[in-house]
């Protein structure tokens, strides 16, 4: 089966994120897809590389981004999101004249219209927040 | 239509499951993750809502949740514990998902 999934919160602050990304390892080790990982509002920050968690804690956003490469997730952040909380890619960096990018690996910045997208195509959508 | 209805915060904080309640249909089911799960608990002002609730519809908990509130005795009777490959068994087998935040 085709899942989408959404992502509401940040890592650390809340549980969701943890939830989430343990029901999508859980989904693709039983032979699932999941079409789309979308994290939108305070979920979009899962997806800087610049957290250096303490070594004996769960390191978040490493391991969203070591999940993504093994299963090729397509691993979306919303732009207008992305913007007010600071998480930047290349592309961002030059259309906003920042100094920096921040965007971890497996990461991708686009739009809404890729939530839309997700819920259309996939069988089920679950949502993760607070 | 069969629904998966999960709850993800304690009912002692917000109204999250309430309006849960208030909603599902028979033969619907309610997953409580999270700080959800504080709704499994015997012997809350809860209690007694959770235990209309099973009269008609399926209520599961999340055991890793509960393991990691030390949460595993006085569970409500009739309620079943999954992990999260229950927790993506249940997802499939209803036809749409909706979570309480």
């Amino acid at each position: 089966m085709k899942f989408g999934i959404l992502v509401n919160e940040g890592p650390y602050q809340h549980q969701a994120s943890d939830t989430a990304y343990n029901f999508v390892k859980s989904a693709l080790e039983k032979g699932h897809e999941i079409y789309r990982v979308f994290f939108y509002h305070d979920g979009v920050n899962n997806g800087t590389r610049l957290t250096s968690p303490p070594q004996d804690d769960r390191n978040v956003v490493d391991r969203w981004s070591a999940l993504a490469k093994e299963n090729d997730l397509d691993m979306v952040i919303c732009v207008a999101a992305a913007q007010r909380r600071g998480i930047v890619d290349q592309g961002e960096m030059e259309r906003n004249g920042k100094d920096a990018s921040n965007i971890a690996e497996g990461f991708r910045i686009s739009g809404l219209g890729q939530l839309v997208e997700a819920g259309i195509q996939s069988d089920r959508l679950v949502v993760f927040g607070d | 239509m069969s629904m998966l209805h999960t709850v993800n915060k304690s009912p002692f904080n917000n109204d999250a499951l309430s309006k849960c309640l208030q909603c599902a249909q028979p033969g619907s089911s309610i997953l409580f993750i999270e700080d959800g799960v504080y709704a499994s608990r015997e012997g809350t002002t809860f209690t007694d809502s959770v235990k209309e609730a099973l009269k008609d519809k399926q209520v599961y908990v999340l055991q890793p949740d509960l393991d990691a509130r030390g949460m595993n005795s006085s569970l409500i009777d009739g309620i079943k514990t999954v992990d999260y490959s229950g927790f993506v068994d249940l997802t499939t087998e209803h036809d749409s998902v909706q979570s309480w935040l």
